[in-house]
């Protein structure tokens, strides 16, 4: 079932010395349950794209639409969670998680059964009353995680999630949001500029090249569903076929730049 | 070339004779526990027991000099006679009003003016920071007014309001507004564009974000501001006390000078001093308290 259509999707920038074209003519469409992964380097319009498909901004052409409904601005259907800086500091986390369902008018006691919940997700449940400011990165991404899912989006948004966190948190993150996706069979779409995250967590890859942005390659892969039988991410990731997928796509990255 | 250069300043590899183990290198012991961070930035931690040693000495100072007559009791009365100053003072005398009167007409003028100049201000501050056709029409105005000196317009509230409560109001009023408004404009900026789009995407509506995020996340920046105008509104206490004031601790030490009673005035001026800093550690307890995260998020 197709949950995701971006359809010829455009956006231009007006700048100072003419305009911008962050996006040009994207277009795929992903089905429920699905993990799709943007690669690109800075500039490529990642982060573009993930703006307007979370409503951030108006595309100056195309559309995106959510189970045929066209997105115009930000809604709880699509959950966003952010590289950093997200978080209400003045809220611990319980709250945070809450925030979304607060807003919307749930009752408290539904509410603090649904994010003891999202926190167990995330393995936060000890956490729940702790101040966010205090946490490592890796947890305040948690917690972002936590959040988002509270509100049972149709699509979980991630605009380089784990790109602040120190290489060994970042791995045990990928296997968190494997472990995640496969738990909740939400949609994701995901933005990294790291080749190997990439492949080990979608299920499929798009290549996205600098101004301006368009999609240059695109993949299936198998490594996420590999892990999440195998559980373990140092043989999925040493695997021969993992090593001449990745560098194929850092090939074809090199490409756009050249 | 370098690289001779730097082989010529190393030590021999092979030194003659035994080769000794280096003997250990004198280490600081626990007693003397000293940061790491040598050369890290400036840092920023409080030095009580240091500046407990200044005010020992300025004020042993003081006493020595003024015990011994090296300065005249009219130029620097001593800390025993204003001590004594100070207990006669407490009840009604020539100053006309104990001091406790004085002071209250004071902490009334300031925290009432300050209770106005908040409630006025910081809304037009956080309008000011989240309307574009707001920003535009106020930012003149405040602008230019922010950094006149009160005593520059204290004339002109006198010709305005006359020389009652009502002009002292206005011009500590007008003191304080500024810093009020412009830290809560600059509160508003201090949300990030992502607490904003995370807020959007949770469901939470447009006055939700104002209620939830953008006032939470621009309380640190009120706080400060409401610490840095009460301590301008202190400043400009003694110019609103100069015109026509019966009481006040401004009053008193302007008065107290037109009778050359220095102790009286560094009764009044010590006084006023306490009270600013009490009401500034008051502050900062406060901040710790409403916003742990303060700098940290």
């Amino acid at each position: 079932m197709t949950q995701v259509d971006v359809q010829d999707l455009s956006v231009v920038y007006p700048a100072p010395g003419g305009a911008v074209e962050a996006l040009s003519r994207v277009d795929f469409t992903m089905r429920k349950g699905e993990l799709w992964v943007a690669l690109g380097a800075s500039g490529c319009g990642k982060s573009t794209l993930l703006g307007a498909i979370a409503g951030f901004l108006r595309p100056t052409g195309g559309r995106v639409l959510i189970n045929g409904q066209e997105v115009v601005r930000p809604g709880p259907d699509r959950g966003v969670v952010f590289q950093k800086h997200a978080l209400f500091p003045w809220l611990d986390v319980e709250r945070n998680v809450e925030f979304g369902l607060r807003m919307r008018g749930v009752a408290r006691a539904e509410r603090r059964d649904l994010s003891r919940s999202m926190l167990q997700l995330v393995g936060l449940e000890s956490f729940a009353r702790h101040p966010v400011y205090q946490l490592s990165g890796g947890m305040q991404q948690r917690v972002g995680l936590a959040r988002a899912l509270a509100s049972d989006p149709e699509v979980l948004l991630m605009d380089e999630p784990l790109g602040a966190l120190d290489a060994f948190t970042r791995e045990a993150m990928q296997e968190l949001i494997l472990d995640v996706w496969s738990r909740t069979g939400k949609t994701v779409f995901f933005i990294t500029h790291s080749v190997e995250e990439a492949v080990f967590l979608g299920t499929h890859v798009l290549i996205l090249s600098p101004q301006p942005g368009r999609i240059v390659h695109r993949a299936e892969l198998p490594f996420g569903r590999r892990f999440l039988e195998t559980r373990n991410a140092r043989v999925v990731k040493s695997d021969p076929a993992f090593v001449q997928r990745r560098e194929e796509l850092l090939d074809a990255i090199r490409q756009t730049r050249s | 070339m370098p690289s001779a250069r730097l082989e010529a300043e190393a030590p021999p590899l092979n030194p003659v004779g035994p080769v000794d183990p280096a003997p250990p290198r004198p280490t600081r012991g626990p007693s003397s526990p000293r940061s790491p961070e040598a050369y890290g930035r400036p840092t920023a931690r409080a030095a009580p027991a240091i500046s407990a040693g200044t005010v020992v000495v300025l004020l042993s100072l003081w006493w020595i000099a003024s015990e011994r007559g090296w300065v005249p009791p009219l130029f620097l009365p001593s800390p025993r006679a204003i001590w004594q100053t100070f207990l006669s003072l407490q009840a009604e005398d020539s100053t006309g009003g104990t001091l406790l009167q004085h002071a209250g007409a004071s902490l009334a003028r300031v925290f009432g003016a300050f209770l106005v100049a908040a409630l006025f201000a910081i809304p037009v501050g956080l309008s000011m920071g989240t309307s574009r056709i707001l920003r535009g029409i106020l930012d003149p105005l405040v602008e230019f007014y922010r950094p006149l000196p009160p005593l520059a317009y204290l004339p002109m509230t006198i010709i305005w309001f006359g020389i009652g409560e009502k002009q002292k109001g206005v011009l500590l009023f007008l003191a304080m507004f500024a810093p009020l408004a412009l830290s809560a404009r600059a509160g508003v900026r201090s949300v990030a564009a992502e607490q904003v789009q995370a807020a959007l995407s949770l469901g939470a509506s447009r006055r939700q974000i104002f209620l939830h995020v953008v006032l939470r996340a621009a309380l640190p920046e009120i706080l400060t501001g409401m610490r840095i105008a009460i301590g301008f509104g202190w400043t400009t206490l003694v110019a609103a006390e100069m015109v026509a004031a019966t009481r006040g601790l401004g009053q008193m030490v302007l008065n107290a000078s037109g009778f050359l009673r220095t102790d009286i005035m560094v009764v009044g001026i010590v006084l006023i001093g306490l009270i600013a800093c009490t009401f500034d550690l008051l502050m900062r307890q406060l901040e710790r308290w409403l916003v742990p995260w303060k700098g940290r998020a």
